[in-house]
């Protein structure tokens, strides 16, 4: 087990790896080159030139990607083009407002989609079940700010229990930071929950149409004992994966989320990157959503390894 | 019961899927003969209510909400649909091809594409744009392409089980090239159970379409878009005006229709053929 576990992490690495190069590739080698991307059009070909020196544009691929990898483990993603700040001061305080957020949206999401989706498999065909599984494709149907406007429209303009912009300060209280921010993390909840649940759902369901459990039925077991005993420890790796997956999803679902909101975040962050094509500041927001994305991925092998029950003793 | 009976007899939920998406396409296409007014004609106020005039009301710079809505049916259907063909064209073709060449060339591709999906689109799809900008063809050849990672999953994993039947293999002893193996003999029987993909692929890039647009990073003004309709109107909620509700609507009322119709073609592929319809 250790060692499927150690070999999974070092695959881990090597994705995230190929992630930094990746994003380097997409963003410096592809056509479109940076230099005349940030001049625009009206840029004479002298300026052009004297602006790729400075942005060492000179120098071959390979010795300017070494260079930014070198770089960023040691903290250092560059300065940004726009206003000539320091990247990673501006991403530091971004990234915990994101990872609030969506901390936050986990923390609801999680137990109910993992609760609501072990019920409506248990009640198969049953109005619970029905009445999830209408839900649910709703909620996947419609995009993020259709709900996400929604519940601004009934919440905070028309009843005004809460805010309809997210306007967070780094001195806030907690309390006052969860009240805050709540439509947001609503509004990433409904959209996760229901990824999740369907899963979850999908996943017990798989496991109760074999046949041990078949037989723990036929040897007269409780309904209760056979789903609790029997069936949930076999489906905890698939529920976990299916929770990973869903983390993952709700990574870049905050994208939006948080440009509707106005929420000081790496998604903001990284849309306005794109928008002044500030390539430093690209680079880093890609560089933190795809290292996520693979930390969580990973993460999810190695629980579902951790829980599963064969791999738990040695051969 | 036939398989064609229950072509025939669509349920309830499938039959009000196809009526809302027809609708979405006959606005598309005849935009300019039902629209009331011009795609970017400013007819009144900023932010007008419904009114017998202006029956959803006015937008940011006083153009006829509906009349927007119309042509808007236009680019956002249109530019999901070709990145959802562009994504199908590229994906089938390299997943039979991964199928049918041979083991060397399958590893080469699943492990391209395995890598390849190892950054969340969405990110994938920013820096790209960012570099080579939002133009309309920039953005479908990069969804496409992008989509084609997942259609190629699927189109592999169908294909592999198509690829050790008798048929391919009697077809291959006849000496017929790779090319004619995967057009003749695998695409066929590879299509089917692909159909209700390509209606949730274009349900996923429609969405994203509209996602991208209301970042301000998809299809840009003067085109009327949906997404970008959102985003152009988002402010006004914040003063109780239901404006950005409407565009957000339409894209709700099309991927909840596609869905529908959808379920109902997994229905019928689920049912072994010939099979009652009662099951």
């Amino acid at each position: 087990m250790l060692r499927l576990i150690i070999t999974r992490v070092f695959l881990g690495c090597l994705t995230l790896l190929v992630v930094t190069l990746l994003i380097f590739v997409a963003t410096e080698i592809l056509p479109g080159d940076v230099a005349s991307a940030v001049l625009g059009q009206g840029a004479t070909p002298d300026t052009l030139a004297a602006f790729r020196i400075e942005l060492g544009l000179d120098r071959p691929a390979y010795v300017r990607y070494l260079e930014w990898l070198t770089n960023a483990l040691q903290g250092d993603l560059g300065v940004a083009m726009t206003n000539k700040r320091d990247v990673i001061e501006t991403l530091t305080p971004r990234l915990s407002n994101t990872l609030f957020l969506a901390g936050y949206a986990a923390a609801i999401a999680v137990p109910m989609a993992i609760v609501l989706g072990v019920l409506s498999a248990i009640n198969e065909g049953k109005f619970i079940d029905r009445a999830a599984n209408v839900l649910t494709l709703g909620a996947i149907s419609v995009p993020e700010f259709f709900i996400a406007y929604i519940l601004i429209l009934v919440f905070a303009t028309n009843l005004g229990w809460f805010p309809s912009l997210s306007t967070v300060y780094a001195d806030m209280g907690l309390w006052d930071k969860i009240y805050v921010v709540a439509l947001p993390a609503v509004t990433l909840t409904l959209l996760v929950m229901a990824h999740m649940l369907r899963m979850t759902r999908a996943s017990v369901l798989a496991i109760m149409s074999q046949p041990y459990i078949e037989m723990a039925f036929l040897k007269g077991l409780p309904r209760r004992r056979v789903i609790l005993r029997h069936a949930l420890p076999n489906a905890a790796a698939p529920i976990i994966s299916v929770v990973a997956l869903n983390l993952a999803y709700l990574i870049v679902g905050v994208v939006v989320i948080e440009v509707v909101f106005v929420y000081p975040g790496v998604g903001q962050y990284m849309v306005d990157g794109v928008t002044k094509r500030d390539l430093p500041v690209i680079q880093a927001c890609a560089l933190v959503f795809g290292g996520a994305f693979v930390l969580l991925n990973t993460l999810a092998d190695v629980l579902a390894i951790l829980v599963n029950p064969r791999l738990r003793h040695p051969r | 019961m036939s398989i064609h009976h229950s072509l025939r007899n669509p349920p309830l939920s499938a039959k009000i899927g196809i009526v809302i998406f027809l609708f979405f396409i006959f606005c598309a296409v005849f935009a300019p003969l039902i629209a009331p007014y011009g795609e970017a004609e400013s007819v009144g106020k900023t932010w007008i209510g419904p009114s017998a005039e202006f029956w959803l009301g006015t937008d940011n710079i006083g153009r006829d909400m509906l009349s927007r809505i119309i042509y808007g049916a236009r680019m956002t259907l249109g530019v999901a649909a070709a990145c959802t063909l562009l994504s199908f064209l590229i994906g089938v073709t390299m997943g039979l091809l991964a199928a049918v060449a041979g083991k060397t060339v399958d590893q080469v591709l699943s492990r391209f594409i395995d890598l390849m999906l190892s950054i969340p689109i969405l990110v994938f799809a920013l820096m790209i744009l960012s570099m080579l900008g939002s133009s309309l063809l920039t953005l479908v050849i990069t969804i496409g392409v992008l989509d084609s990672f997942r259609v190629f999953r699927l189109a592999r994993s169908i294909a592999v089980n198509i690829v050790v039947t008798e048929f391919v293999e009697v077809a291959r002893l006849r000496g017929e090239g790779l090319w004619w193996i995967m057009r003749r003999e695998v695409l066929p029987n590879a299509l089917p159970p692909m159909i209700a993909e390509f209606g949730l692929r274009f349900c996923f890039n429609f969405l994203f379409v509209a996602g991208l647009s209301f970042l301000g990073l998809g299809i840009q003004p003067p085109f009327a878009d949906w997404g970008g309709m959102v985003r152009e109107n988002g402010r006004s909620i914040a003063f109780g005006i239901p404006a950005p509700l409407w565009p957000a609507l339409a894209i709700a009322l099309t991927t909840i229709s596609v869905n529908m119709i959808v379920d109902w073609i997994l229905s019928i592929n689920a049912r072994p053929s010939g099979a009652s319809a009662e099951m």
